[in-house]
């Protein structure tokens, strides 16, 4: 049984092309995904991403309880900020990557749908040792992201306070679009400034109405072209490139984990790793043959089979086949040579820096 | 084109191609449904003038973001020509099916063969029996 979201009948009036994402029914496509990356990279865009998970995270010791849970360092924030962050078996598998954000009285992960379930085991286990209180709240909350450069023109209106136009990039803050109480936070998945939006589940229809009746109404987009924007910024995707069977240190995303305090549960294990060195590394590459890389396929060296596709589609803006896969890891560095087999056939490919364009969401 | 759209002179295969014969030749595309379920095509990877594409046997792929699909010869003949305007602008494809988005001409083995397939009212009511 596929999940819906508030939005719903508005993604069926524009004749969105609707599938399955983690069993919950999303819009893949209004437009062509290509028109769709296109007004996000140059205007605005916006997405139903309701199916997120939100886990609240009540008590005094909230602190020490989300340094132990997560791996990046929670002292890092303050009230008003949030990080990207990992949570790990004792293995240093990752169960989720997430973005935690301290409220004034609370803190708020904001966490994949898919694993909101895995998430909360983690946390009660966890939780048993502190005096916090773990409570899921996406059932009540719905959230948009804002995305693309026209941001502020499409939001700025509905706004009841200029605050969150003030904000620096991954700070949040409480205000009213049109009427309906909302968090806003300068994230995103895109590569492009903007903002996501979390206000209650019954009000998003509201909301949803007033950014379409704006002068500078945004795109709505899909998955498709999210799943485009967010691999040629090479973030990585929860199932695809992240799972239990990898560590952060294998993602590359050593960068996430407070290696020096080393509080968090699995750090011992990510300790370990990153001494040692893991066999196998994510790197981004981009085709420089024609077809797009599918998650998968194999990754060859010299007649070698040396990893795997984790992620491909097509880059709008390269005008070719990008995608991210593990592979050996002498071979994991920017610029080396491999190919890929795409049915059969060898494919030229090369590996290449994150991200694989020339974006900041950091600017407006 | 946003609507579906089946013209009458055309004959179609059960693979969602058609054919369109004049004589010994004939020119062989993807129909609006075949395109419409695929998404935007980004590849076309055809075969070589000069080959010889087998009835109900793949001759190419037709890549878009989302897909791959095999694209399937209606009738058997020699390659004549591939559309180089959609290698080079796969998006054709979708905006003129049965347009500037043919893929293939081919001189046909057996011309008598096409009248085995479906004419546009069968090819209609085949999908919709395929609900």
């Amino acid at each position: 049984m596929t999940r819906r979201t508030s939005l719903h009948s508005r993604h069926e009036t524009l004749g969105a092309r609707m599938g399955d994402f983690g069993g919950w029914s999303m819009p893949l496509q209004y437009d062509t995904p290509r028109a769709e990356h296109l007004a996000v990279r140059e205007r605005v865009g916006v997405f139903d991403v309701s199916h997120m998970g939100q886990i609240e995270v009540v008590g005094p010791q909230s602190g020490a309880f989300l340094a132990r849970a997560l791996t990046n360092d929670i002292t890092q924030i303050g009230p008003g900020q949030g990080q990207y962050t990992l949570m790990l078996t004792d293995d240093g598998g990752i169960i989720d990557d997430l973005i935690v954000y301290w409220l004034v009285d609370r803190a708020m992960l904001v966490v994949n749908a898919s694993n909101i379930e895995a998430c909360l085991t983690r946390l009660q286990e966890l939780a048993a040792s502190f005096e916090v209180a773990v409570s899921d709240r996406s059932p009540e909350v719905a959230m948009l992201a804002l995305q693309g450069p026209a941001w502020v023109d499409a939001i700025g209106p509905l706004l009841a306070t200029p605050g969150p136009l003030t904000l620096d990039y991954f700070e949040i803050t409480e205000d009213q679009l049109a009427g309906v109480p909302a968090l806003v936070a300068r994230t995103g998945y895109t590569g492009e400034p903007g903002v996501e939006v979390m206000c209650p589940w019954d009000q998003a229809p509201a909301l949803w109405d007033a950014l379409m009746r704006g002068m500078a109404a945004p795109a709505p987009c899909g998955l498709v072209a999210r799943d485009m924007l967010r691999t040629e910024m090479g973030y990585p995707l929860y199932g695809n490139e992240l799972t239990l069977d990898r560590t952060p240190i294998e993602a590359g995303l050593r960068w996430a984990c407070d290696i020096d305090g080393a509080r968090f549960a699995g750090a011992e294990a990510v300790l370990a790793q990153a001494e040692s060195g893991p066999a196998e590394r994510l790197t981004a590459f981009r085709m420089t043959d024609p077809g797009i890389p599918r998650t998968g396929m194999d990754v060859m060296h010299g007649g070698e089979r040396v990893g795997t596709v984790t992620s491909g589609t097509l880059s709008p803006l390269l005008d070719c086949g990008i995608g991210m896969a593990y592979v050996r890891a002498d071979l994991a560095a920017p610029d080396t040579e491999l190919s890929i087999d795409v049915r059969g056939r060898q494919r030229a490919a090369r590996t290449a820096r994150r991200p694989l364009v020339d974006r900041s969401p950091r600017t407006d | 084109m946003a609507e579906p759209n089946y013209p009458d002179e055309l004959r179609y295969h059960r693979e969602h191609d058609w054919v369109r014969a004049s004589g010994d030749e004939a020119v062989f595309g993807i129909t609006w449904f075949a395109q419409d379920a695929l998404g935007e095509v980004v590849y076309f990877d055809p075969p070589a003038v000069g080959d010889t594409v087998t009835a109900d046997t793949s001759y190419g792929e037709l890549e878009s973001v989302k897909a791959v699909s095999d694209v399937y010869a209606p009738a058997t003949g020699e390659v004549l020509e591939v559309n180089a305007a959609v290698v080079e602008t796969p998006e054709l494809v979708n905006s003129d099916p049965y347009g500037d988005g043919w893929l293939l001409r081919v001189r046909l083995a057996d011309p008598a063969s096409i009248e085995g397939l479906m004419s546009r009212d069968d090819y209609v009511a085949y999908l919709e029996g395929l609900g």
